[in-house]
């Protein structure tokens, strides 16, 4: 191995870092403010990518079908709780029409411009939000009357979202997989190494992202609120902040950055219906290494994970995956060596 | 009283031969979900074009899915055998899963006809017969082709899982023989974000042809990578590869591969005197009405192979046993080996006893992609 390979390995490897570093950012998010395991997180990556695939040709994503499905099904479950709660018919509408009103927009948008093959850009703005909105929805069916449920629970109802999901992309999007085109062709040479237009996009915009999460839990009311409830539930909920809200809105964030990091790998590998799996579990992978709790931590990890399965796939790509997996035993047996087990009081 | 006794009896002697004479009952397990459902679901859009009645005798199929799982396999295998009593059984699409099913049959004495290509330990096969061919068949055109190119050093690069493995282990032998040496092993996955690791390794040893071992759209990706890398030599694909998929996903980087394939798929450019000629086209046509222009598939024409296996087989064994018995089971797998020559869609076909592969060494026809579609080379 001389230098440039070495630099063309650390390259790619940086670059599947990067994409697996917004995942395992997402990962930490759900994690730390809902106590979910969001094993799906991957699934929104490949629904990002075939969803603007699927534009590409032409057609109504089938995507767009499920969404509509899941918000009438979020609405009646909301209908129900509230008329439960309040025993008011116009609250319990309202809530309903409230649930409806985005993904129903964006569904009538999507299957009114997928005819018109819109540039490129138009339609992988319209992806990210269909894939957006499932975030909230997924959030109402499936976990928010579990809320209070231990970690466990929902690990098992994360796992069975991600069965759910999987098997509905084989559906709407087939067997066979898709390439995007690229958003930006030219190559530039930096000595020997060549850069394409796709690895500067995808480093910009993991950067740009942690940017503004950063800014977002920073300065705003709402980023303080979620973290408040990411350190004490009980605590936030007297001071006013409602955990279903802010399960949601976690939510949404986790589908949004899924369905942005499809669309940055979609052009640089073939994306399958199941391709989303592997990839989220990287970025699980270095979100555990982080705890579960610290971004930055889960920035190096992931730049880490995506370095040694370039080099890994190099030497012994036989092993790729052992070896990348393995990676995480050790990290494990440090961390509960001298970790305080903080999380265990939940 | 007795009357009454004497018409039960009537009635149950009527009923039982009316269950004799029952439907050729055939239990059809293939991956309908899961990774392998790229190979499966293009066999149900066959199968949905089976006749129901061959030889005058209803044929009724029962199509489970087995999930990709060997485990749902031998369970799918497991009812077939007991609840159903099945006369045959179809099955899987993937060769693990198909491993799976064979012990199952083969104890109940029931012929498997598997829809990919199982290897089994020898003497283990009696009742197994397989449909596509063998990887020897498909390796030995395409070590014939890179005789003739010249090629004298070859890259592997295949999936990590028993079809990239099973292609190395009967490769291997056929590629010593004709002095052509691997000098670097490669593998990856189907759903793996990169691949330019690997490429960067094969390009850096530098031979003089690759081979991928992948399937579907999944063998665009590292053929895409070996371009990407600047790789000059020829590249080879394998026959799981060469669907339009190839080119949907790869576009112009895949153009002037290699592609080995079965001759269905390209049946209209088959040479006159290619014995599967009229049968592929009849094939082709039959399922590009039902499904649209170019949706023909490799694994379609298995099962359509299947339909021709037992139009052949059904008159014979019908004559020396009724279906629903293990005569009538018996009966299919003798009809079987002695059929003799029997042109398939997808090559010709000679089961022996000694040999349930069957196809001969000229099956394998090697395609060039030309402007984004397969030419015979």
């Amino acid at each position: 191995m001389d230098s440039t390979i070495a630099s063309i390995l650390l390259l790619d490897g940086l670059t599947n870092g990067a994409v697996y570093a917004l995942l395992g950012l997402a990962t930490v998010l759900v994690f730390t403010v809902t106590r979910i395991i969001f094993i799906p997180q991957g699934e929104f990556v490949a629904y990002g990518a075939l969803t603007l695939a699927i534009f590409q040709t032409g057609k109504v994503p089938g995507t767009v079908w499920l969404l509509l499905l899941l918000a009438s099904v979020a609405a009646v479950m909301e209908l129900f709780s509230r008329w439960q709660h309040h025993r008011s018919l116009p609250i319990a509408l309202k809530a309903a029409l409230k649930t409806l009103a985005a993904p129903v927009a964006v569904s009538l948008l999507a299957i009114w411009a997928a005819p018109q093959q819109w540039p490129l850009l138009a339609q992988a703005a319209m992806s990210v939000a269909i894939v957006t909105v499932y975030g909230p929805l997924v959030y109402r069916v499936a976990y928010q009357s579990l809320e209070s449920a231990t970690p466990l629970v929902l690990l098992i109802v994360s796992v069975g979202v991600h069965f759910a999901l999987t098997g509905l992309g084989l559906l709407f999007f087939g067997a066979e997989g898709f390439r995007n085109p690229s958003f930006w062709d030219d190559r530039f040479n930096l000595g020997p190494v060549a850069i394409s237009g796709q690895t500067i996009i995808i480093g910009l915009t993991a950067i740009a992202l942690i940017v503004l999460l950063w800014l977002y839990f920073e300065r705003t009311l709402r980023g303080k609120a979620l973290r408040a409830t990411a350190v004490n539930r009980t605590g936030a909920r007297l001071m006013g902040i409602s955990t279903h809200a802010s399960g949601q809105l976690t939510l949404t964030m986790a589908a949004f950055i899924g369905a942005l990091s499809g669309l940055l790998i979609g052009p640089t590998t073939t994306v399958f219906y199941d391709s989303g799996f592997l990839i989220g579990l990287k970025g699980f992978v270095a979100a555990v290494a982080a705890g579960l709790s610290s971004y930055p931590g889960a920035l190096i990890a992931a730049a880490f994970v995506g370095v040694i399965e370039a080099f890994g796939s190099f030497w012994a790509s036989a092993f790729k995956e052992v070896i990348v997996f393995t990676l995480i035993l050790p990290v494990l047996l440090v961390r509960s060596i001298y970790g305080h087990n903080a999380d265990e009081e939940h | 009283m007795k009357t009454f006794k004497t018409l039960i009896a009537v009635a149950v002697t009527a009923l039982a031969a009316s269950a004799a004479q029952a439907d050729v009952k055939i239990g059809v397990s293939i991956s309908l979900t899961g990774p392998g459902s790229g190979l499966g679901i293009p066999m149900q859009n066959q199968f949905k074009l089976f006749p129901s009645t061959i030889a005058g005798e209803k044929v009724q199929l029962i199509i489970l899915d087995d999930a990709t799982d060997p485990g749902k396999g031998a369970a799918n295998a497991r009812r077939f055998v007991t609840e159903d009593k099945v006369d045959m059984i179809i099955g899987s699409s993937i060769t693990a899963v198909a491993a799976a099913m064979t012990d199952i049959a083969s104890e109940a004495g029931t012929v498997q006809l598997a829809g990919s290509p199982v290897g089994v330990p020898a003497g283990k096969d009696k009742w197994l017969f397989r449909l596509p061919q063998s990887n020897t068949v498909m390796g030995h055109a395409v070590v014939e082709h890179m005789k003739e190119q010249g090629v004298k050093t070859i890259g592997f690069l295949g999936y990590t899982d028993a079809y990239g493995e099973q292609w190395l282990k009967e490769i291997t032998p056929l590629l010593d023989k004709a002095g052509i040496k691997i000098i670097a092993t490669e593998r990856f996955a189907r759903t793996d974000t990169s691949v330019t690791p690997q490429a960067l390794k094969i390009t850096a040893s530098n031979p003089d042809a690759v081979l991928i071992v992948a399937s579907g759209s999944g063998a665009a990706m590292p053929h895409m990578a070996m371009v990407e890398r600047g790789f000059k030599g020829k590249i080879y694909q394998t026959h799981a590869a060469a669907t339009q998929d190839l080119m949907r996903v790869g576009g112009k980087s895949v153009e002037g591969a290699f592609v080995v394939s079965g001759p269905a798929v390209i049946a209209e450019q088959l040479p006159d005197k290619h014995p599967s000629k009229p049968v592929a086209i009849d094939f082709v046509q039959k399922y590009e009405k039902a499904y649209g222009p170019n949706s023909r598939n490799q694994f379609a024409g298995h099962a359509y192979d299947a339909q021709v296996v037992l139009e052949k087989i059904l008159p014979v064994a019908l004559k020396k046993a009724k279906p629903g018995t293990p005569e009538f089971r018996a009966a299919l797998r003798d009809t079987m080996e002695t059929m003799g020559r029997t042109v398939f869609s997808h090559g010709v076909m000679n089961w022996t006893p000694a040999d349930h592969w069957g196809y001969t060494l000229e099956t394998g026809v090697m395609l060039k992609v030309v402007d984004g579609k397969f030419k015979v080379e």
